[in-house]
């Protein structure tokens, strides 16, 4: 706002001529975005949400069925379990992942020999891709439970455990650069200041260090969370869903399989319930977004709190 | 001139968008072009070389791609999805495919490729009539024995002739493993690139015993089974497991090699099929060491039982691909079976086709076959491919046996029986 | 009493060096024990290295063990690996480093522009775009993925030299939000001085601002580069799996396909598609973890 009154004062005509070069050079500048962008999401979004209301093998032929899909997707056994199986993963990695960062963070904004390549050996994880990192876990649990005769694939807790080590290898990394930028940004006298109050090393952290990175936190929090719930690679590669437990009517519920991958066996390997595949999408869309606002939300307050 | 730098870019965007529609479309509108959506990994190469022998010969593009095994539903769905690049040979396997995909078959009645064909029996119709789908091979799987290593072992090489012997031999064999050398059968890996010898072939005894019980019930897919002859199932699924080197606990994640250790001789059974003998002869075995037995399993009567015999792989060709697309396809078709050289090739690979002008085959296991067919022991068809929502279903059956090898029990197997006789009723109900 | 005085300063000289010397073992101890932790967070990769040399039986059985000459494979694993799972390696390569230089070079060149134009212009239908933009940034990929393969291959983007601009569509909502943050703190009289000088737009944005963008550049691009390079469902669903695999597409075929798996040869895979990854990353690695944060902390 300050800047555009500002603008108005002096430079007024100037700026709008600029305006409206700049209008007729749009072509150049906003088209190919656009364009693309249209290809890439709005059309795909639009026409998803759509069919998520009808019936079809494939696209161009389908039957109007109103919220058919959506109650199927609710019904879906094998649906809410991923969602519970989810949410349990993404509180459990979300913690896991926060504390061991923060903890890796914290000590390495201490002046000792070597941060530097600590630093980059935890980050390193997250340059291999989920399903090459499935694979290397894969292998790694299968030597070290195969002398138990144990599997990360006929076993939902260590599938479970498999899923969490391999997500907090990759993530604690990427967690912890945050945070030791939150934690570089603490002004020096703010902790000089608490050393002569006499504070102790717990103190300062609890009283000091902490509420001074809570950004650094709410931004953590929220990724890990976000990453928890669209997690899908990893898990394909990982566990593929498996073990199963076996219904007795015949119908199966994928003991490790998640929300994303769940939407996904929909889609590709369950017969004709496209439909009910994109419902579930949609519904995966509205909890994932929701969680997506909350953190704008939050963010936008701390803001206006500086 | 900025301006024209702009158009410019935007018309690289735009460029993009069509190139390939433009030089693609160019070449193949005169000859029609012919995308075969194979199905079978092992055969991947094979098929290649014949798509380049077609190509050199006629000038007409033959693209061969290949799903990986399980994903064949999966990667058709996108393909298909796919318009002009969309297959235009496809496969359509079993009575569930034709229902999922009869729409887009084109109805192969009366072409010149299906008057090649030498029998009725590989022909799959919809329910108005309409041929959708035909066989362009067969072939036989049951238990392959080394009969050097039997005979080294004590007996005679036509010993097993039913489930008691079969399992006296297994058992004498895998107790003497160390003295002998080998073992009984060769591990029955669970992971993905095996369990099909176990989900998809060997339960067909299940299947086939219970569709000759009730036939008018099993004339099209059943939308349930009743699961009569599971018990004989886990007869020779727990024999085999249980005589053989690896432990049953560690099956569910592979990592060994059954193929291997059957050709390296440490192993006298091997539960797969005809496909195999390339395979082993490869590795110097020959084919008068070699036979092929039924899947015994204590069935009565099964002294006069034969092979399993059948297929997964017809020919469906895409109803909604153009009409030069579709001929060059059908020409294809022709000259894949009556053509000397590539019948040839394509028999070397399939085994053996059903086309009155395809070469004979040399495979000793598909001998065998015929061997028993002519001493008029019953040939056991291909019931597995009526399997509704095949990968889905089998998944579950890997998943419930993963868990029974894990921990033999009563209720475990309880499950593995729920997950092939429910889990077929509630699949059939899924792609309805 | 001097004694004492000397004495006094030879205490506190003590006492010093005492706590210097403490600190000095503290900061050794924690030198020592954070070595371990790496060792042990390298653990697996080293762990691919050494099965990369076994023969395939060996991986499951002893995974943590040297090769021994029982086991020991040589470079065969490697060899069969140039071509395991039907499909020569190098080509996944190509297929993969074409497809994210491509795709990162696009959303850097077109949604800075954007971004410039959104934000100086700032009409309604920039505010649609930016608006649109950022609720793309919360749409999981599930959402679109069916329809969005479809539309690809309606279009003919299903090859690797199309399938850019999938990925500056799908990929733009994050690039045009971080992109135009920075922008709005670029302060206008810097444009409006050149425009005096007689520039247009088009100079004024490759020759003044695209400069001052080049931190935000390296952020998004490295963002970018992380996802696309890694990325496994987009390209499988929409390129012509069997003609064009991508690395990741690669390997997960490795598991399903042609009989038995052979372990020690998808190690070898996976190391080769790791090694240049890593080496890549230590030699850029400072901007590679400035530009993770910027991002995460704006996004």
């Amino acid at each position: 706002m300050k800047k555009k009154a500002k603008r108005r004062d002096h430079a007024s005509i100037n700026s709008k001529n600029i305006r409206r070069t700049i209008m007729y050079w749009s072509p150049l500048f906003l088209l190919p975005m656009v364009v693309s962008f249209i290809i890439g999401f709005v059309w795909p979004f639009i026409h998803g949400a759509f069919l998520s209301f009808t019936q079809f093998v494939i696209t161009s032929k389908w039957t109007w069925v109103g919220f058919e899909n959506y109650i199927k997707a609710f019904q879906d056994e094998s649906f809410r379990y991923s969602f519970l199986f989810t949410t349990l993963y993404a509180f459990v990695s979300l913690v896991l992942i926060n504390v061991l960062a923060f903890s890796v963070a914290f000590a390495l904004t201490h002046k000792f020999r070597g941060t530097n390549i600590f630093r980059t050996v935890f980050f390193m994880p997250n340059l291999i891709g989920g399903i090459v990192l499935g694979y290397i876990w894969s292998m790694i649990f299968d030597g070290l439970l195969s002398a138990y005769q144990k599997s990360v694939i006929t076993d939902t807790g260590w599938g479970f455990w498999g899923l969490i080590i391999l997500m907090c290898w990759q993530q604690v990394g990427y967690m912890m650069i945050i945070y030791i930028a939150g934690l570089q940004a603490i002004p020096e006298s703010l902790m000089e200041a608490a050393k002569i109050d006499g504070a102790n090393g717990f103190q300062t952290l609890f009283k000091i260090t902490i509420p001074n990175v809570m950004s650094s936190v709410t931004i953590c929090l929220f990724l890990s969370l976000t990453n928890g719930f669209k997690l899908f690679d990893q898990n394909l590669a990982l566990t593929g869903g498996l073990p199963y437990i076996i219904n007795p009517d015949g119908t199966t519920v994928h003991t490790t399989e998640m929300l994303a991958l769940n939407i996904y066996n929909t889609f590709y390997t369950s017969g004709s319930a496209k439909g009910v595949a994109q419902a579930k999408a949609v519904l995966f869309f509205i909890l994932v977004a929701a969680i997506g606002l909350i953190q704008l939300r939050s963010t936008r307050n701390k803001e206006v709190q500086q | 001139m900025k301006k024209l730098l702009a158009l410019m870019l935007v018309l690289v965007m735009v460029f993009a968008f069509t190139a390939c529609t433009g030089t693609e479309g160019d070449a193949n509108a005169k000859k029609g072009s012919v995308y075969w959506l194979n199905f079978k990994p092992e055969s991947d190469g094979a098929l290649k070389e014949i798509a380049k022998l077609y190509t050199d010969k006629t000038g007409v593009e033959v693209k061969v791609v290949t799903a990986a095994s399980g994903t064949y539903n999966e990667t058709l769905t996108a393909e298909m999805d796919k318009g002009d690049a969309a297959p235009t040979l496809f496969v359509v396997g079993n009575s569930a495919a034709v229902d999922t995909w009869g729409d887009f078959c084109y109805d192969l009645t009366d072409t010149d490729i299906a008057k090649e064909l030498n029998t009725d029996a590989y022909m799959l119709k919809d329910e108005n009539g309409k041929l959708c789908s035909i066989g362009y091979c067969y072939e036989c799987y049951g238990i392959i024995v080394n009969t050097a290593l039997l005979e080294k072992a004590g007996f005679a090489r036509d010993y097993i002739t039913n489930f008691a012997t079969l399992k006296e031999v297994a058992e004498k064999v895998h107790a003497e493993a160390d003295t002998l050398g080998f073992d009984a059968f060769s591990s029955a890996g669970m992971d993905d690139s095996s369990s099909w010898r176990f989900t998809g072939h060997m339960i067909n005894l299940e299947y086939y015993y219970e569709s000759v019980d009730d036939p008018a019930a099993w004339e099209v897919c059943p939308a349930e089974i009743k699961g009569t002859y599971m018990d004989n199932y886990k007869n020779l699924y727990d024999l085999m497991v249980t005589n053989s080197k690896t432990d049953r606990k560690d099956l569910a994640t592979g990592g060994f090699d059954a193929g291997a250790e059957f050709k390296n001789q440490e192993a006298l059974f091997y539960v797969n099929g005809n496909w195999e003998w390339g395979g082993i002869s490869e590795a110097g075995m020959k084919a008068e060491d070699l036979t092929m037995i039924p899947y015994y399993c204590g069935v009565e009567g099964e002294e006069k039982a034969g092979l399993n015999c059948g297929t997964e792989n017809y020919w469906a060709v895409n109803a909604n691909a153009s009409e030069e697309n579709i001929k060059a396809t059908l020409d294809f078709m022709k000259w894949l079976v009556t053509d000397a050289d590539a019948s040839a090739k394509a028999v070397a690979t399939f085994g053996v086709m059903p086309y009155k002008n395809a070469v004979e085959s040399s495979n000793p296991f598909l001998a065998q076959a015929n061997e028993y067919a002519a001493a008029g022991n019953y040939t056991m068809p291909w019931v597995t491919n009526f399997q509704p929502n095949v990968d889905a279903y089998r998944a579950a059956a890997v998943s419930a046996i993963n868990a029974y090898n894990a921990d033999p029990t009563d209720a475990t197997w309880e499950a593995v029986e729920t997950a092939f006789v429910a889990g077929w009723a509630q699949n059939y109900q899924a792609i309805q | 009493m001097t004694t004492t005085g000397t004495n006094l300063a030879a205490k506190a000289k003590n006492i010093n060096q005492r706590a210097q010397r403490r600190s000095k073992i503290r900061k050794w101890s924690a030198t020592v024990i954070f070595t371990l932790i790496s060792l042990f967070y390298v653990f697996p990769v080293f762990m691919v290295l050494i099965n990369s040399f076994k023969l395939n039986t060996f991986v499951k059985t002893e995974t943590f063990s040297l090769p021994t000459a029982e086991s020991f494979a040589g470079f065969a694993n490697f060899i069969k690996g140039m071509t395991f799972g039907g499909y020569p390696f190098w080509k996944s390569v190509l297929y993969s480093t074409v497809i994210t230089i491509l795709s990162t070079v696009l959303i850097l060149i077109f949604t800075s522009m954007a971004a410039w134009y959104i934000s100086r212009v700032n009409s309604v239908f920039c505010k649609i775009v930016y608006f649109a933009c950022v609720f793309s940034m919360v749409v999981p990929f599930q959402m679109v993925m069916f329809t969005l393969s479809k539309t690809a291959t309606t279009l003919k983007l299903n090859t690797p030299w199309t399938i850019p601009i999938i990925y500056l569509g799908f990929g733009a909502g994050l690039a045009v939000f971080m992109f135009t943050g920075f922008v709005k703190s670029i302060p206008l009289e810097i444009e409006e001085a050149a425009s005096i000088d007689g520039c247009g737009p088009v100079r004024t944005y490759f020759l003044v601002v695209l400069p001052m963008l080049r931190p935000t550049m390296i952020s998004v691009g490295i963002l970018e580069l992380m996802w696309v390079w890694n990325d496994y469902l987009l390209p499988y669903l929409v390129l012509d799996i069997n003609k064009y695999k991508t690395i990741p597409i690669h390997i997960q075929y490795l598991k399903g396909s042609y009989g038995t798996v052979d372990l020690g040869a998808t190690m070898a895979i996976i190391l080769m598609a790791i090694i240049p990854v890593i080496i890549i990353y230590l030699f850029c690695q400072k901007h590679i973890i400035k530009g993770v944060a910027a991002g995460a902390v704006k996004g």
